[in-house]
């Protein structure tokens, strides 16, 4: 069987493209792509320890179920704000929009 | 070391999908391009959890993730069509974003993953046991009174809330 340390690296890896996603890019949406991949990278990650360290134990399986459903929360909300932004300022530039700039 | 089965070679094509497509999405000038991106790399990450034996949630991610959130995603960027071809993809601490995200990668490898979970950690490189939870247990324990039937209501609730706050805030005012 695959080590588990392999898919540690995978999600870490996944993760930090991410990371990278959310700092570097401009655009709104893209931001919320990246940060799709970095909670989807938390989901193998709990994943792949549910299934090495307790793999009788509903607890990692679960806590991904709740994942899951904040990812779809916050993808709903987030796009939701993005189109009202852009239907108000024309951009979806993340630096565009300083409305709340001291 | 690890031998060359068709499980590790099934192993090595999902995680090349999960990172590719992964790149794909963050350095993609093309949104949609991007979002397409997002879904082989979603894909990738299905395989990486049908290998773990958990076929329910490699369902579940190509059915709420692909079916779902990448196609919300591709209907953003084509409500915001103007913005779909940027001439500047990185905003001006691009580098430091790089630096950042590889640091981190380093800190977690040399940090975490290879003391802790590597071949010379504690913990073995084989599971603890081969009989799993199945996605019946799943399915019990996310409704049973001791187990997590109170963070299941509450994730139905934020799902609403969700919901009617997304229609709120996307609808044009009059």
């Amino acid at each position: 069987m695959i080590p588990l340390w392999m898919y540690l690296v995978v999600a870490a890896a996944m993760f930090c493209i991410g990371v990278y996603g959310v700092l570097a890019r401009r655009n709104a949406v893209a931001i919320l792509m990246s940060v799709e991949l970095m909670l989807s990278a938390v989901n193998i990650n709990l994943i792949a320890f549910w299934r090495y360290v307790t793999p009788q134990n509903m607890s990692g399986q679960a806590f991904t179920a709740f994942v899951f459903v904040v990812a779809a929360a916050e993808a709903a909300v987030g796009l939701a704000i993005v189109i009202s932004i852009y239907r108000s300022r024309r951009s979806v530039i993340v630096n565009d929009v300083n409305v709340l700039r001291g | 070391m690890l031998e060359l089965n068709a499980q590790t070679i099934v192993f090595f094509i999902f995680s090349l999908l999960t990172l590719g497509g992964a790149l794909g999405v963050v350095t993609n000038r093309n949104l949609i391009h991007g979002a397409i991106y997002l879904i082989i790399s979603l894909f990738g990450g299905a395989g990486l959890f049908v290998l773990l034996s958990a076929p329910f949630f490699a369902a579940v991610q190509v059915l709420v993730y692909i079916g779902a959130i990448a196609i919300l995603i591709i209907f953003a960027v084509m409500l915001t069509r103007s913005m779909t071809q940027l001439r500047e993809v990185f905003n001006r601490q691009w580098w430091a974003s790089a630096l950042v995200g590889l640091l981190l990668f380093g800190l977690m490898l040399v940090g975490v993953i290879l003391p802790v979970w590597g071949t010379g950690g504690s913990n073995a490189d084989s599971p603890v046991s081969e009989l799993t939870a199945t996605t019946q247990d799943l399915g019990v324990a996310l409704v049973d009174g001791n187990q997590y039937v109170l963070p299941f209501e509450v994730a139905s609730l934020l799902l609403t809330a969700a919901m009617i706050g997304a229609i709120v805030i996307a609808r044009e005012d009059d």
